[in-house]
C-alpha cells in the first residue's frame, strides 16, 4: 500500500485530525506519505515524521496560499499519478471535502465518505460507514485504484511514534479554473464561543432546569469546559432559550466529542438529535429518565446541586 | 442569467429509512421528496432571477419517482426541468453521478450552479466539487451568504475556522448552506402551474455517455456489508451522594473528553 | 358533576365560512373541488373522471382543471389510519364495466379465518362470531396504502392532486357554496407572518364536494352553516392503532371484546380490539373505545400497550418489532346521527365526515367509496349542459340514489347497537343481539346518541394497571408521535382551541385522552390549568368530541402515516 495523508494546516499548525489519520495509515503498514500545501509552509513537514509519516511531499507556492480547494486537487492529482500512489487519506473539513471530491473527479477515482474506521479485511482496505443516524454500520470498498477517503475528523488520536521524516518538493501546473476563485477574507478562530454544529463540547438544558433563570448553570459549566450551549424543544417552546439552539428532531443534528445533559428527559424527538455525541453525560432526578437508556454516564441527582460544583471543579482543573 | 439548480429526490423521512439488504443500497421505494437541503438552492436562483432576471432550470438525476421532487422545484418558480434517468444508472456513486451530472449540465451553457449543502440520505457533502471539476469551472462551498454582480459571484461561507469571502468569475458552480435562506413555500398557483412547465428527461446515451460510465459499472466504490453499530457500552449509573461532580471529572478524564 | 361540554373553547362557526377574497385573476378555479384524498375524495375523484371521458362537453365546461382534491396531509395517505379490512364491494362498484380485478388493488389478501374472543385478564374465551362481524370475501388492506393506489388511478383520469394543502374556509355567497379558501404557510407561532409566509388561496369551483374523513373541519362548519344535522349528536370512538412485523405469520382476523375495557355501566367503556395479519410477516392491531367513557383516567394508547400484554396478543408479537403506530376517530353514531340531508347548494357530503360507519361490523371504507361515487354521479348531472349545480335541490339527487343503496340498508339494520352498549356491556349486548336477529326491527324506538362531551366524569384509578414503557412491547405516547413521522414545526401556530382554565379532571381528561401527549395538567399560581403541545398533534379529532376544537394546522403538518 502507498499511501498519502493529507496534512491541512491553519495558522502554522498541522490540524490534530489530520495527523490521527496520518497515525492510523501508519498502522495500517504499507509506505504512507504526508503532503503539506501552501505559501511558506516549508516547516511544517517534518513535524509530521513523529506521527508516522516515512516522507513528506510540500509543494510550496503563492498560489497555495489561502485554503482554496482546487488549486489543490492540481497538486494531489499531479503526484499521485507521479508517485503511484494507491490510497489518499483525508480528515473530513471543508476544505478536504471539497479537494477530494475534486480529486475523485479529476482521477475517476472512488471516494468514500464520513468514515468512522478503516481497517484492512483480507488484504482489502475496508472503510466503515455509519448511516441512518448512526443505527447501522456499511461496510464499504473500493473497486479500483487509486482509494479516496474522507474521515469523521476526530474519529483518529495522533499517536506520535517517534520518527523522522524525509522532506520531498515536488512541482505541478495549475489548470487555468483551478485559480478562478480567490478568497478576499480569510477566517481566523472566532472569538465567541463556537456554533453548536461545530463545538467539541455541549451542554444542554432541558425541562428539568425547573425556570429559565437556571440556564445559567449550564451557561457557566459550558463556559468552563469550552463548549457550546444547546436547549431542548421544551424550553424552547417555553421561551426559555432561544430556536438556534435547540437539539432535536426539529431542531438541529450534533455530534460533538461530550454531551452533558442537564434536567433533560431524553424522549426520542431529542435523542435523534444528539445519539451519535461521543461521550454522553446525563444528570437528572428522575431514575427512570429515558435518557439513562442510552447514555454513557448517568447520573441520579439534583443537578442544582451537582452543576455548579462541577463547573468548578472543571475550572480548578483547566487552570 | 441562466441558473441550473441540482436536486435530488431522497426517501422520504428519518423515521422510514432502510437500507435493503439484499442490494445493500438505500431502500427507494418508498415515497420519496425533494432533499430539504436542495429547496435552500432553489430559493437562492428563484431570488437570483426575480433580482436580476433569468431562468432557473432545475436538474436531477434519479428515477422516475423524482419526478416529484423536480415539480416541487417547479412549483416554487424554475422555470423548466432536466431528469437524468435511466436504469443503467441506479447505484451510481460520486464518480459515476459527477460524469452524468456534468454531461447533463454542459450543454446547458449556464452561468452559475448551485446545490444544496449535503444529501439527507448519503449526507456526502462533496457533489459539487466533483462536478465542478468535470466541468473545469470554479468552485465555492457552504455559502451562507451569496452575491451575484458584475460577471462575479462571491459568497461568504462557514468553516470550522469562521467565516470565509471566496470570489470567482462566472461560469461558477455554488453549493449553498441551509443558513442562506428560508426557502418559499409554493403557493397553489404554482402548484397548479408546475404541471406545465417544460419538463426533458434524457437517458444516458442522449448524454453522450457510455452505460459503462454509470451505475455499478461506473462506480468505484461498493458497498460490502451491513452492521450493527459498535455497542455504545454499558450505561453507568450512579446516584448522587454528594460526590457526584467529583465522579464526573473523574469519567471524562479517563474517557479523554476533558 | 363536571362535564367536558360546560367549558368548551370560544369558537365561532362564522369566523371559516366566508366570501372570496381574492381579485377574481388571482383565485384558482376548478369545475369540481373535492376536499380530502381519502376513499371518499379518491372514489369520487375516479368516477367524476370516468364521467367527463364519456362526456366531453360537460368536461369543457369546467375549464382548464375539471377535478382537482386538496389533501392537508404531506401526501396522500399521511393522514389515514384505519384497522383496515375492506369489502370490496365499493370498489367493484367504482371500477364496474373497467377492466378492474380486485387483485389488482394493493391488499394483503382474503381473510381466510377469523375469530371473535372474549378477554379477561388471564384467559381468551373463544365466541361465535356475530353474524354482523362475518368478514368473507373481504381484504386486510393498510388505508394509506391503498388511497396511495386510488390516487394513482385519480391522477391517470387527469384529476389534479394537491397535497399539503389545507381546506381552511368554506366560501359561501348568497347561501351557495362556491369553494374553499386554503391555509395559510409560513405563520409564527403568535400567528405573525414570518419570512417565508405564504398566504392561502380562494379556490372557486361549481360544486364542492367535502370528503374530510372523521371531524371533517368545513363538514363541522357546513352542518351548522346549512342546518344539515341530523336530530342525534354524532359521536365518536378514538382508535389507536400499532403495525409490527413478526417472527410468525397470523392466519387470522381477530377481535376481541371485554378486558382491558369495563364492562360496568358506570364506566361506559365500549369498544374493543383488532388484530389483521399483513401478509406474512406484519400484523396491525388496535383498540377502539367509544369517546363517551366517563372516567378520566382512560387512555386508549395505554389500554393498547395494556392489551398487548395478555397472553394471546404476546404471543403473536413475540420476537417482532414495533414499526408503525397512529390513531384516529371513528364516528359511531351510525344511521340515527347521520345528517338530515348531505347537500346544500353547490355542496356535497360524504364519507366518515356524514358519519357513514357500520359499528357493530366496523366497517366504513366501503361506504365512503360508494357515497364518492354517488356524489360524483349527482355532481355531474348538475353539471351538465342546461342545469346549475346551486340552485336548491339541484344535488338532491344525491341523497335520493344513497337511500337506494347498501349504504342505508346496513346502517339502518344496526342502527340502534351502539347506543345500546351505553347501558353497559352486557344490557348492550342483549339489544344488539335481539337488533340483529331481529334485521332491525328491534327495539320499536331507536335509542338516541348523547354526545360525548356531555358525559360526566368520574375518576378511578385506573392509570395504575398501564405497563411502564419498556421500548420493547410497550411504548410510551411520545415514542410513539415519533414514529407516526409527525415532524409538525414547532413554531407553527397553534391549532387546537381548548379552554386553558378548566377544572382539574377536565384537564386530566384530555392529558390521559390524548394518544400524541398534547395537553398536560399544569399549574399556573395554584390554578390548574392546560399546557397545550401543538406541534405533537396528529389531527385524530378525539379533541373535538371532549369539549374542545381541532382546526386545520398548516398544510403538510402532522403524521407521515404510510403502513396504517
Amino acid at each position: 500500500m502507498a499511501t498519502l495523508v493529507f496534512l491541512e494546516h491553519h495558522e502554522g499548525q498541522l490540524q490534530k485530525p489530520a495527523l490521527g489519520v496520518l497515525s492510523k495509515a501508519a498502522e495500517l503498514g504499507g509506505d504512507v506519505a504526508g503532503v503539506v500545501l501552501g505559501s511558506g509552509v516549508r516547516d511544517l513537514a517534518p513535524a509530521a515524521g513523529a506521527y508516522g509519516a516515512a516522507k513528506v511531499y510540500v509543494a510550496d507556492k503563492p498560489e497555495l496560499e489561502k485554503p482554496l480547494p482546487q488549486p489543490r486537487v492540481d497538486a494531489l492529482a499531479a503526484l499521485v499519478r507521479e508517485q503511484g500512489i494507491d490510497t489518499v487519506l483525508f480528515a473530513a473539513s471543508v476544505l478536504s471535502a471539497d479537494l477530494a471530491a475534486g480529486l475523485s473527479a479529476r482521477l475517476g477515482a472512488g471516494l468514500n465518505w464520513d468514515l468512522a474506521d478503516l481497517v484492512q479485511e483480507n488484504g482489502n482496505l475496508i472503510g466503515k460507514r455509519p448511516a441512518l443516524g448512526d443505527s447501522v454500520y456499511v461496510d464499504v470498498g473500493w473497486n479500483g485504484e487509486p482509494r479516496l477517503a474522507l474521515i469523521r475528523a476526530g474519529t483518529f488520536d495522533p499517536k506520535e511514534a517517534g520518527g523522522k521524516a524525509e522532506v520531498e518538493d515536488f512541482d505541478f501546473e495549475f489548470e487555468d479554473f483551478s485559480l478562478g476563485a480567490t478568497m478576499l477574507e480569510q477566517a481566523h478562530a472566532e472569538s465567541e464561543g463556537p456554533s453548536i454544529e461545530d463545538a467539541d463540547v455541549i451542554v444542554a438544558g432541558g425541562r428539568g432546569l425547573g425556570t429559565p433563570e437556571n440556564f445559567k448553570l449550564v451557561e457557566e459549566l459550558a463556559q468552563a469546559l469550552g463548549g457550546a450551549v444547546a436547549a431542548t424543544r421544551a424550553v424552547v417552546d417555553a421561551g426559555w432559550y432561544p430556536y438556534a439552539t435547540q437539539v432535536g428532531q426539529t431542531g438541529k443534528t450534533v455530534s460533538p466529542k461530550l454531551y452533558v445533559a442537564c434536567g433533560i428527559s431524553g424522549a426520542i424527538q431529542h435523542k435523534v438529535g444528539m445519539q451519535s455525541s461521543g461521550v454522553i453525560v446525563a444528570i437528572n432526578k428522575d431514575p427512570n429518565a429515558p435518557i439513562f437508556d442510552f447514555c454513557d454516564l448517568g447520573v441520579v441527582g439534583d443537578l442544582h446541586e451537582i452543576v455548579p460544583k462541577l463547573t468548578e471543579l472543571v475550572r480548578q482543573r483547566k487552570s | 442569467m441562466k441558473i441550473a439548480v441540482c436536486v435530488k429526490h431522497v426517501p422520504e423521512g428519518t423515521t422510514h429509512a432502510r437500507i435493503n439488504p439484499q442490494t445493500k443500497r438505500l431502500d427507494r421505494s418508498g415515497e420519496g421528496a425533494i432533499n430539504p437541503f436542495d429547496t435552500h438552492a432553489v430559493e437562492e436562483a428563484l431570488r437570483i432571477k426575480e433580482a436580476q432576471g433569468g431562468e432557473v432550470l432545475v436538474v436531477s438525476m434519479g428515477p422516475q419517482s423524482a419526478q416529484d421532487s423536480v415539480r416541487k422545484a417547479l412549483a416554487m418558480g424554475a422555470d423548466g426541468a432536466l431528469l437524468v434517468t435511466d436504469d443503467a444508472a441506479a447505484g451510481s456513486d460520486l464518480v459515476a453521478t459527477a460524469a452524468a451530472l456534468a454531461a447533463a449540465l454542459e450543454p446547458e451553457s449556464t452561468d452559475l450552479i448551485l446545490f444544496g449543502q449535503q444529501a439527507s440520505d448519503s449526507d456526502g457533502a462533496v457533489l459539487w466539487a466533483a462536478v465542478a471539476d468535470r466541468l473545469r469551472r470554479p468552485v465555492i462551498s457552504q455559502v451562507a451568504e451569496l452575491t451575484v454582480a458584475d460577471g462575479k459571484v462571491t459568497g461568504k461561507r462557514q468553516t470550522e475556522f469562521g467565516y470565509d469571502t471566496i470570489e470567482a468569475p462566472l461560469p461558477a458552480v455554488v453549493a449553498v448552506s441551509d443558513a442562506i435562506n428560508e426557502p418559499r413555500y409554493p403557493s397553489l398557483k404554482g402548484i397548479m402551474g408546475a404541471r406545465s412547465k417544460p419538463q426533458r428527461s434524457v437517458s444516458v446515451s442522449e448524454l453522450g455517455i457510455d452505460a459503462g460510465e454509470v451505475g455499478d459499472a461506473g462506480s468505484r466504490t461498493v458497498v460490502q456489508a451491513l452492521n450493527d453499530p459498535p455497542p455504545r457500552g454499558d450505561t453507568v449509573k450512579i446516584e448522587d451522594d454528594g460526590s457526584a461532580p467529583e465522579k464526573i471529572i473523574e469519567y471524562l478524564a479517563e474517557k479523554k473528553v476533558l | 358533576m363536571t362535564k367536558p361540554a360546560d367549558f368548551s373553547p370560544p369558537f365561532d362557526p362564522n369566523e371559516f365560512v366566508a366570501a372570496p377574497s381574492d381579485p377574481p385573476e388571482e383565485r384558482i378555479d376548478v369545475g369540481v373541488l373535492i376536499v380530502g384524498a381519502g376513499p371518499a375524495g379518491l372514489a369520487c375523484a375516479i368516477r367524476l373522471g370516468q364521467l367527463l371521458e364519456d362526456s366531453p362537453e360537460t368536461a369543457e365546461r369546467l375549464g382548464e382543471v375539471p377535478v382537482a382534491v386538496l389533501e392537508k396531509g404531506k401526501g396522500v395517505g399521511a393522514h389515514l389510519v384505519s384497522g383496515a379490512v375492506v369489502n370490496p364491494r365499493g370498489l367493484r362498484r367504482l371500477f364496474r364495466g373497467r377492466d378492474f380485478r380486485i387483485e389488482d388493488v394493493p391488499s394483503y389478501g382474503p381473510v381466510e379465518h377469523e375469530s371473535v374472543y372474549f378477554l379477561t385478564s388471564s384467559s381468551a374465551l373463544r365466541i361465535p362470531t356475530p353474524p354482523t362481524m362475518r368478514n368473507d370475501g373481504n381484504v386486510v388492506t393498510s388505508l394509506s396504502q391503498l388511497s396511495r393506489w386510488l390516487a394513482e388511478q385519480a391522477e391517470a383520469a387527469g384529476v389534479v392532486l394537491l397535497p399539503e394543502t389545507a381546506a381552511q374556509k368554506l366560501l359561501v355567497e348568497s347561501a351557495r357554496t362556491v369553494g374553499v379558501r386554503t391555509g395559510d404557510k409560513g405563520r409564527g407561532r403568535d400567528g405573525e407572518p414570518l419570512p417565508n409566509f405564504e398566504p392561502g388561496s380562494d379556490v372557486t369551483a361549481r360544486v364542492t364536494i367535502l370528503a374530510e374523513g372523521t371531524q371533517g373541519h368545513l363538514t363541522g362548519i357546513a352542518l351548522d352553516r346549512f342546518g344539515l344535522a341530523g336530530e342525534n349528536p354524532q359521536v365518536w370512538a378514538l382508535g389507536v392503532k400499532e403495525v409490527w412485523k413478526v417472527a410468525r405469520p397470523l392466519d387470522r382476523v381477530i377481535h376481541t371484546m371485554g378486558w382491558p375495557l369495563r364492562g360496568g355501566r358506570r364506566y361506559r367503556e365500549f369498544g374493543g380490539s383488532f388484530i389483521y395479519p399483513m401478509g406474512e410477516d406484519m400484523v396491525t392491531l388496535g383498540m377502539v373505545v367509544g369517546l363517551d367513557y366517563r372516567d378520566v383516567e382512560v387512555s386508549v394508547h395505554e389500554l393498547l400497550q395494556e392489551l398487548k400484554t395478555h397472553k394471546l396478543v404476546r404471543r403473536i408479537l413475540d420476537g417482532g418489532e414495533r414499526i408503525g403506530w397512529g390513531a384516529k376517530t371513528i364516528p359511531e353514531g351510525g344511521f340515527v346521527a347521520l345528517p338530515r340531508r348531505l347537500h346544500a347548494p353547490g355542496l356535497l357530503l360524504t364519507g366518515d365526515g356524514a358519519g357513514f360507519v357500520n359499528v357493530p361490523a366496523l366497517k366504513g371504507i366501503h361506504y365512503a367509496i360508494e357515497s364518492g361515487r354517488l356524489a360524483a354521479e349527482a355532481a355531474f348531472a348538475a353539471l351538465r349542459p342546461g342545469r346549475t349545480p346551486w340552485t336548491p335541490g339541484a344535488l338532491a339527487s344525491y341523497d335520493e340514489s344513497l337511500r337506494e343503496t347498501f349504504v342505508w340498508d346496513d346502517l339502518k339494520k344496526v342502527r340502534n347497537m351502539r347506543q345500546a352498549f351505553a347501558r353497559g356491556f352486557l344490557m348492550g349486548g342483549a339489544i344488539a343481539g335481539a337488533a340483529t336477529a331481529s334485521f332491525g326491527k328491534f327495539p320499536p324506538k331507536d335509542l338516541r346518541t348523547e354526545r360525548d362531551a356531555d358525559v360526566d366524569l368520574i375518576r378511578t384509578n385506573r392509570s395504575a394497571r398501564y405497563p411502564a414503557a419498556d421500548g420493547k412491547l410497550s411504548f410510551d405516547k411520545l415514542s410513539s408521535v415519533y414514529l407516526s413521522g409527525n415532524k409538525t414545526r414547532d413554531d407553527a401556530p397553534n391549532h387546537i382551541r381548548v379552554r386553558k382554565d378548566v377544572p382539574r379532571e377536565v384537564a386530566m381528561l384530555w392529558e390521559r385522552m390524548c394518544p400524541a401527549q398534547v395537553y398536560e395538567v399544569a399549574e399556573d399560581g395554584g390554578e390548574t390549568t392546560v399546557e397545550v403541545t401543538a406541534s405533537n398533534c396528529v389531527q385524530c379529532g378525539a379533541i373535538t368530541a371532549k369539549g374542545g376544537r381541532l382546526t386545520p394546522p398548516e398544510g403538510g403538518s402532522g403524521p407521515e402515516y404510510t403502513l396504517t
